[in-house]
């Protein structure tokens, strides 16, 4: 007997908590918390069935400020805290909420393993190049030579790139977006959401105490245009205010900047193919760095592939199925008995 | 106490023993642990009591031949109950000589010694350190029945007609050992040959090699004029039922699978290999069907963590370590217990610190459970005493987790883990059920998540149900809301709200008993797998005469309720214990009470007459 009742419509402020928000003013995690309560109420989903687990870090307050179920944790073991939530319970939608430090520094094993096992998770990394909580050291990510408390003579080490961390762990569902860019980062936070799989999402976002300005590049009015590109399925890699300049490969399979006309036409530019099962233009599309390349934003690798917790439970139901469901007598008196 | 009476094959005389141990040892590839397991099925299928002691090398395969590659399995069977695997050996068989270096202490005086005679060439004595062989010192060995076997070539002829490598035919050297003291002590092999022909069933040449050297070993026992006399050791008087032989491990998957199933809920264990711990995560990976979900998680942490996520969501969830694993996974069990929620921690204690002995007992990890997390953070902790015990007491750790939400530690050890004893096989439908409280919809007014009963323990709210949406974490809970609360009074009301609940459980757990007399001039108290050693020693001071009794805890924290009280009742108090006196440290700081310490750091679990000797010590003291 099933009886269709209507979900209740859903608006923004059904996901706001009563909690008191304390981040920073300005701090770039309130665009990000609000173009989240803006997308899951379109996503049809009951509000119970939502899950945020987060780490540590500032962004990990993120669970308290949402009215769902929600899991503020440990340093760097969101992913294996959700990843243990989804397997328990499959009908939730469960989203990591994480830091550059919290997922690829204390926690970079689990970061790497929930995305090759494709738990379906949404993992939403705020990249911010900087610890924010811990008053403003340099992060995994920041980029040699930071000047911070604990490297006053700036960082020697290499930073990470942590879009390539994740292909590399051949994670399904690759994106990026930017805190201010309200619209693009509401569209990839859907996206992600209706992604069956892990779903990866860095958000470039601005610690305008520690680390301000260190994404102007690509947020700021008038200049975002000449550095950024907006990726789009099937469609040249085309960028600039004017849409005159693109990226092709040149005879060493190398991307570059070219402009458009004289001779170049869009179909010499490299196209965009987000659903290419090998990881090899989603590699070099994160490998363009600005100042000398333009930074691809959108989502980069989409494909489908199945999901870690189904083969859980396919095996189970298979078990299931081949056996019969588990009867406590009949394991006691399997091997070798005997009565007295 | 044995009669003798002539019967059998040839005329050969049986002789009757009430209990009989033997060890098998030989290199770590040849087969000793099999062999081993084996003889305990037959014995325990026959319907004797057993008790086993696996005793492996850390190395999955050292330097053949070598004293550090040596691999024994040691098995007490017995017409009467018993409690541990035997402190002096009756039979031993060495399939090389360095086997019989490390092992040949162990023997009895008049002891059978049954050796692999063409093992004992140049390259192998020298590996063991023997100037010349052994074999050939009649003096030496003088206090044994020597029993000279060339193994290997007997059951390379065994074989021959197979056209096995020589490689394949000399593997088979195990089964003609086996083959030979089932003749000896009178096993029926018809388990094992079960065994054989489903185990290589794709194979059918190893079927018949392993049977030919089975039979080959068993008839040389009839035949040759060296052995005389055979054994038997009649079924022993067990309480009536069914039985089978279990592990420690295999009960504590049993117990856990019996909890989920009892509960109607799904059970979620997740681990990261580690021995002697494994074979819990090897034993409910084939439970599918119970709706069991298994995850082999990335490490320690992330072990103790997907199961924090399975609990807030739901499911009876449990991890399972040893001592390197759980010092990783403190700190998820301290988020946990902030949380308030329901796990199961397993602790199968090996030696430390580090690495330490990865492969042999030890009770060093009493300290890092009770204390090891940041904060003031009590957690439960339970302790069965025998393998089969471990049924009940993983029922046990899932009941006291759910009813108090609280992670709870269950501390088994290898030895435990790994050996072997009966297990009355339970009635399904006598046993206790596990009561879920969980509540489903939101009813009255604004759900308070950290809103308590009568045992101070909060609702257990699962995801998806609608109207209680909440957060929880490892900040500062404030009283009732579970909303983050920072100030001063608030953190030392709930510091002391937890610990409050967990001590509570005293009210929940069943009062400590003592064997012996109520009150005397000694209580011995132990804790763990200690306690076959113990209830022996203490059994057979006090048919000396002695006025001793045995407390033996399973239930660490909180003690029993009358644990103080009952200390009191008598004039010494002495604590065997497998490190260096932990538990002693924790029963005198909490009773004021001059317990004494028998500590033993060796690996190796206590021998019954090591307590005994303890025992008449204390008593002569005076």
């Amino acid at each position: 007997m099933s009886v269709d009742i209507p979900l209740p419509v859903l608006s923004p402020k059904d996901f706001a908590s009563d909690q008191e928000i304390r981040w920073c003013p300005r701090c770039g995690d309130y665009s990000i918390l609000a173009q989240m309560k803006k997308v899951l109420p379109t996503l049809g989903i009951p509000k119970e069935k939502f899950v945020f687990v987060s780490g540590i870090g500032c962004s990990s307050r993120f669970p308290y400020y949402m009215d769902t179920y929600g899991m503020h944790s440990i340093h760097g073991r969101a992913p294996a805290i959700a990843t243990g939530v989804k397997l328990a319970n499959p009908d939730l939608q469960v989203w990591v909420i994480t830091g550059d430090g919290d997922s690829l520094s204390i926690g970079g094993n689990h970061f790497m393993h929930v995305l090759r096992r494709n738990v379906d998770l949404k993992v939403i990394m705020f990249n911010n190049q900087i610890y924010g909580l811990t008053k403003g050291q340099y992060s995994p990510t920041s980029p040699t030579g930071t000047k911070t408390k604990s490297t006053p003579f700036g960082s020697v080490d290499r930073p990470l790139n942590p879009l390539s961390v994740a292909i590399g762990a051949r994670a399904t569902f690759v994106a990026r977006s930017v805190d201010v860019d309200v619209k693009h980062l509401a569209s990839i936070l859907e996206r992600a959401a209706h992604h069956k799989g892990s779903a990866f999402v860095e958000v470039y976002q601005d610690c305008n105490v520690f680390n301000s300005g260190a994404f102007a590049f690509a947020s700021k009015k008038g200049e975002k245009e000449e550095n950024v590109i907006f990726l789009e399925h099937g469609k040249p890699l085309i960028f600039g205010k004017n849409r005159d300049k693109g990226v092709r490969l040149n005879s060493h399979d190398q991307p570059e900047v070219v402009e458009l006309g004289k001779g170049v036409t869009e179909d010499d530019l490299l196209f965009h193919d987000e659903k290419s099962e090998d990881m090899n233009l989603a590699f070099l599309l994160a490998s363009m760095r600005y100042p000398e390349m333009p930074e691809p934003m959108g989502v980069f690798r989409a494909v489908d592939q199945p999901t870690y917790n189904e083969a859980v439970y396919q095996q189970v139901e298979a078990a299931t199925e081949r056996n019969g469901e588990g009867d406590l007598e009949a394991l006691f008196n399997t091997g070798d008995t005997w009565t007295v | 106490m044995s009669t003798t009476d002539v019967s059998g094959a040839n005329g050969k005389i049986s002789e009757q023993l009430d209990a009989v141990v033997i060890r098998f040892c030989g290199d770590s590839g040849d087969g000793m642990q099999l062999a081993g397991t084996q003889f305990t099925n037959v014995s325990a299928v026959f319907g004797n009591d057993v008790k086993t002691l696996p005793d492996f090398p850390a190395e999955i395969r050292a330097p053949a031949g070598t004293l550090g590659g040596v691999s024994g399995f040691q098995i007490c069977f017995s017409s009467s109950d018993i409690f541990t695997p035997g402190d002096e050996v009756d039979t031993l068989v060495a399939m090389n000589p360095a086997a019989l270096k490390t092992n040949v202490a162990d023997l009895k005086r008049g002891g059978t010694l049954i050796v692999n005679e063409d093992a004992f060439e140049k390259s192998n004595l020298s590996k063991a350190g023997y100037d010349s062989n052994p074999l050939d010192d009649e003096e030496a060995l003088a206090a044994y029945q020597l029993q000279k076997v060339p193994m290997t070539s007997l059951t390379r002829d065994a074989v021959a007609e197979l056209g096995l490598s020589p490689r394949e035919a000399e593997r088979c050297k195990n089964f003609f050992a086996m083959g030979l003291v089932y003749w000896l002590y009178q096993r029926d092999a018809t388990p094992t040959e079960e065994w054989v022909k489903s185990k290589f069933a794709k194979k059918p040449e190893l079927v018949e090699a392993n049977l030919k050297a089975l039979h080959a070993g068993y008839n040389y026992g009839i035949t040759t004029e060296a052995i005389t006399v055979h054994y038997r050791v009649d079924p022993a008087d067990l309480p009536p039922g069914n039985y089978r032989k279990v592990t420690g491990n295999e009960a504590l998957a049993f117990g856990f699978v019996t909890a989920a199933k009892l509960a109607g809920k799904q059970l979620f264990y997740s681990g990261y290999p580690i021995t002697p711990a494994s074979d819990i995560l090897h034993e409910l990976s084939k439970l599918k069907n119970f709706n069991v979900v298994t995850f082999q998680a990335e490490d320690e942490i992330a072990a103790i963590t997907s199961v924090v996520g399975a609990a807030f969501a739901g499911d009876l969830a449990i991890t399972a370590s040893s001592g390197p694993g759980i010092a990783l996974k403190g700190e998820g069990m301290g988020l946990a217990a902030i949380m308030e929620l329901p796990l199961v921690v397993v602790d199968v204690q090996r030696g430390g610190p580090s690495t330490g002995l990865p492969t042999k007992t030890e009770q060093s990890d009493l300290y890092m459970c009770m204390f090891g997390r940041n904060g003031d953070c009590p957690m439960p902790l339970i302790a069965p005493a025998t393998p089969a015990d471990c049924f009940e007491m993983a029922q046990e750790a899932l009941r006291i987790a759910v009813e108090f939400m609280t992670p709870v530690l269950l501390l088994s050890d290898g030895y435990i883990a790994n050996g072997a004893e009966p297990w009355k096989i339970p009635d399904v439908s006598s046993l206790k059920p596990i009561p879920i409280v969980q509540k489903n919809t939101q009813t009255d007014g604004e759900f308070m998540p950290y809103l308590r009963n009568e045992k101070k323990t909060r609702p257990w709210v699962i995801p998806g149900t609608p109207g209680c949406e909440h957060r929880v974490g490892g900040l500062e809970k404030s009283d009732v809301t579970g909303n983050v609360n920072y100030s001063p009074e608030n953190h030392q009301f709930m510091t002391t709200l937890r610990a409050e609940k967990i001590a509570g459980i005293a009210d929940f757990i069943p009062e400590q008993t003592v064997e012996g007399p109520e009150s005397g001039d000694l209580l011995v108290i132990s804790w763990g797998g200690t306690y076959g050693a113990v209830r022996t020693a203490v059994k057979q001071s006090v048919q000396e005469g002695l006025s001793v009794a045995h407390a033996h805890i399973r239930y660490l924290n909180p003690f029993p309720k009358n644990l103080g009280d009952l200390i009191k009742r008598y004039k010494k108090v002495l604590i065997p214990e497998l490190n260096t006196g932990q538990l002693r440290m924790i029963i005198r700081g909490t009773y004021l009470a001059d317990a004494v310490g028998l500590n033993k750091v060796q690996g190796k679990p206590f021998l019954i007459s090591e307590v005994k000797q303890k025992i008449r010590e204390m008593l002569d003291e005076k």
